[in-house]
């Protein structure tokens, strides 16, 4: 029996070696080369048409189904607009087009890295786009720096995956750290006399690494920090921190997570009667089906990444000479209603602007080279409906976003009584007077 | 705000707790097997109450009364199929069994509704009065557990099937003896443990967001209520669930909300130590 146990304990570490021996092959980062893309063609021959494989997970299941299928939206739509008008010139004339390899990554972190692998890997895929969510994006951003593909990151605000030595992903969004201070602005602009706050957050990667930022921020600001506390992702128990909440009393409350977490704390603070004046929570209320809370939205604040009403146009980029590029916001949004039958959220807005960043990289850079299109996105400098785009190029920060910043929507009613978003902040895209206090 | 706010939210939830407990308990009592697919049929009486919510309109409060007699069903028919076969033979089988019956309706039910967590988005107002505010769902829920309850002690002592089930979980064999279908009368015993779970599922529908794995969360909550009130005592279940719900609602209001599973588990520990039979003592 001991010897039947060591021949089998033999015959499974060499078994392992050989599986990790064939996973490691692939590993040596190699030149996304379109012509080793499915379609077998080769990126010489000029005139040529290559596809380039655009990987990626979508969290076509679980808690991020909502905000995922949206960003998955945008980006299919940025696809099929440049497959349509001709795909991308390369400087040799070979034409690139783009098709779209993905897999539903259940929002499951283990999943995705295993997906992310199968891309690399089986796939093949040229590019990367990351999954949503910063706890996802993190996990893929290792996989695809590993196998050397560019990713771009987008539905991913935290800061700490670009401070990890990464040098081929790219950021897309506003970072965590500026993601709700402007509500803190917000609010010393409409009340300077509020000074008690309630911070109840998300306890994952992104919800946590903003709401470190607004304390931190907040308490520079001479605000009193009256709860700040986590909850467990998938929470649907509000109860014991709304009950918290009442007794301290503060002025205003801010935090929140994901969109099921967050839109499940309006409803049961509104259910509660918590008498708040001010209500500002991540990522849930951007999105138009908020509004499905009815009452419960009414007044709630939430940053946004991009609001079709923002006032980025090839003219602003002009007068504040900066490079434009890309469709004007009201072309994005009829294109994708017209497609889609639903406003687009900024989610939708994300995915486009990710596959606009790789093809605007791919036209400067003129080939599917890693290196040229890295290069390319280290110089990006433009101005876009999604609003102003830059990189941090230097070693500690790799592809952090550095130009993009955050506008606040605000849930109000409209004459017919229809609730509709308003921008409310920054001061100077303002579509509407701040409600304050909500209740 | 003082401490009573916390303690009627604590409260309320634990007759849910208590009622899904319930149906644990009943199945361990009679019949002495662990059933690990309890999480998924309470996730199951969710989304049948969602689905006759949304898809037919029908008032989520009816929706229950069918998902009850459904989880009645489903009950027998997973007794036929996967526990008859083993009920003799020792733990782990029947273990493996109802973890088998777990795994088939999680798997089935993440094909046909995803994770993708779903509301019934059904509202009774609520009561206020001064600081506290009750939603009209959340008394509902209280008030069913309670008139469950009462009608589970009816059937078990005022019924002669509930005799039966009495006299099998008392002594199989003895009641064989007297004539009682045994095999008949454990079906129906773990029929009426899946009903539990699904009243207490369709319950759980008028209030917060689920999944199906969401009932994974009540099923841990079920072992340890179960344990606290005495494993095989329905009426222990309900008092061991107001106990673990009394925990939860008041240990946030000294403590950060995430040192509420860590003290509810140390609770359970100690009970084992100091008094396996639980709270109330286990009956069989």
């Amino acid at each position: 029996m001991k010897r039947l146990l060591t021949i089998l304990f033999v015959m499974l570490v060499s078994a392992s070696l050989l599986l990790s021996a064939c996973a490691q092959q692939p590993a040596t980062p190699q030149e996304p080369q379109a012509g080793e893309s499915q379609q077998g063609a080769s990126e010489e021959p000029t005139g040529k048409e290559v596809t380039a494989l655009i990987g990626f997970t979508a969290s076509q299941t679980g808690k991020l189904n909502v905000e995922s299928t949206r960003q998955i939206n945008g980006l299919n739509l940025w696809m099929e607009q440049v497959n349509s008008a001709g795909g991308v010139r390369l400087a040799d004339g070979t034409v690139v087009k783009f098709e779209a390899k993905f897999y539903d990554d259940e929002s499951n972190t283990e999943r995705v890295q295993e997906l992310y692998t199968r891309l690399a890997t089986e796939d093949n895929a040229t590019f990367m786009i990351s999954p949503y969510s910063s706890g996802l994006a993190d996990a893929s951003a290792v996989i695809a720096e590993q196998y050397g593909k560019i990713m771009i990151t987008t539905g991913a605000a935290s800061d700490s995956t670009y401070k990890k030595g990464y040098t081929l992903v790219y950021q897309a969004y506003t970072p965590a750290s500026k993601y709700l201070t402007g509500a803190i602005d917000l609010l010393k602009a409409t009340d300077p006399n509020a000074k008690k706050l309630a911070i109840v957050h998300e306890n994952d990667k992104f919800s946590t690494d903003v709401s470190n930022a607004l304390n931190d921020y907040a308490l520079a600001q001479g605000y009193e920090v009256v709860i700040f506390e986590g909850y467990d992702s998938g929470t649907t128990d509000f109860n014991p921190f709304i009950n918290k909440i009442q007794e301290a009393a503060p002025d205003a409350i801010l935090g929140g997570g994901h969109f099921q977490d967050g839109s499940t704390f309006a409803k049961q603070l509104f259910e509660k009667n918590v008498t708040a004046k001010f209500i500002a929570l991540l990522v849930a209320p951007p999105e138009p089906s908020f509004a499905e809370l009815g009452d419960a939205a009414l007044g709630v604040i939430g940053p946004s990444q991009w609001e079709p009403l923002a006032a980025f146009t090839e003219e602003n980029a002009k007068a504040a000479g900066l490079a434009w590029y890309g469709p004007s916001s009201a072309d994005f949004v009829a294109a994708y209603k017209a497609k889609y039958n639903e406003d687009p959220s900024y989610h939708a807005a994300g995915g486009y602007i990710a596959g606009m960043l790789l093809q605007h990289a791919i036209e400067k850079a003129g080939s599917l080279e890693t290196e040229a299109v890295k290069a390319a996105l280290d110089a990006t400098d433009t101005l876009t409906m999604f609003g102003y785009l830059k990189f941090d190029t230097s070693a500690e920060a790799h592809g952090l976003q550095m130009g993009h910043s955050m506008v606040y929507i605000q849930w109000q009613k409209d004459s017919a009584g229809s609730l509709v978003k308003q921008v409310v902040w920054p001061a100077e895209g303002r579509t509407a007077e701040t409600i304050y206090p909500i209740r | 705000m003082d401490i009573f706010a916390f303690l009627v939210d604590g409260l309320l939830i634990g007759f849910v707790y208590g009622i899904a407990a319930m149906g644990l308990t009943l199945i361990w009592g009679v019949m002495n097997v662990i059933n690990l697919s309890h999480g998924p049929i309470i996730a199951l009486g969710s989304f049948g109450v969602y689905i006759l919510f949304t898809q037919f309109g029908m008032n989520p409060y009816l929706a229950l009364l069918v998902m009850a007699v459904v989880g009645l069903l489903l009950g027998m028919l997973i007794y036929v199929i996967a526990i008859h076969r083993v009920i003799d033979a020792p733990h782990l089988s029947t273990l493996l069994a109802t973890f088998s019956v777990n795994m088939i309706i999680i798997g089935i039910g993440t094909t046909i509704f995803t994770t993708t967590p779903r509301t019934v988005d059904f509202s009774l107002g609520s009561i206020s009065a001064g600081p506290i505010t009750v939603l009209g769902t959340r008394l509902t829920a209280a008030l069913a557990a309670v008139l469950v309850t009462g009608a589970l002690y009816f059937f078990l002592y005022r019924t002669t099937p509930g005799k039966f089930v009495r006299a099998v979980a008392n002594n199989r064999a003895a009641a064989e003896l007297m004539g009682i279908p045994s095999s008949r009368i454990l079906a129906l015993s773990f029929g009426l443990g899946t009903m539990l779970a699904a009243i207490a599922g369709s319950l759980i529908a008028t209030f917060f967001p689920f999944t199906i794995l969401s009932g994974g969360v009540y099923e841990l909550k079920s072992f340890v209520i179960g344990v606290l009130g005495g494993l095989g005592n329905p009426l222990g279940a309900l008092a061991g669930g107001l106990v673990l719900g009394t925990l939860e609602g008041i240990i946030p209001k000294f403590l950060p909300t995430t040192w509420v599973p860590v003290l509810e588990f140390i609770f359970f520990i100690v009970i084992l130590l100091v008094r396996p039979t639980g709270l109330f003592g286990a009956k069989k």
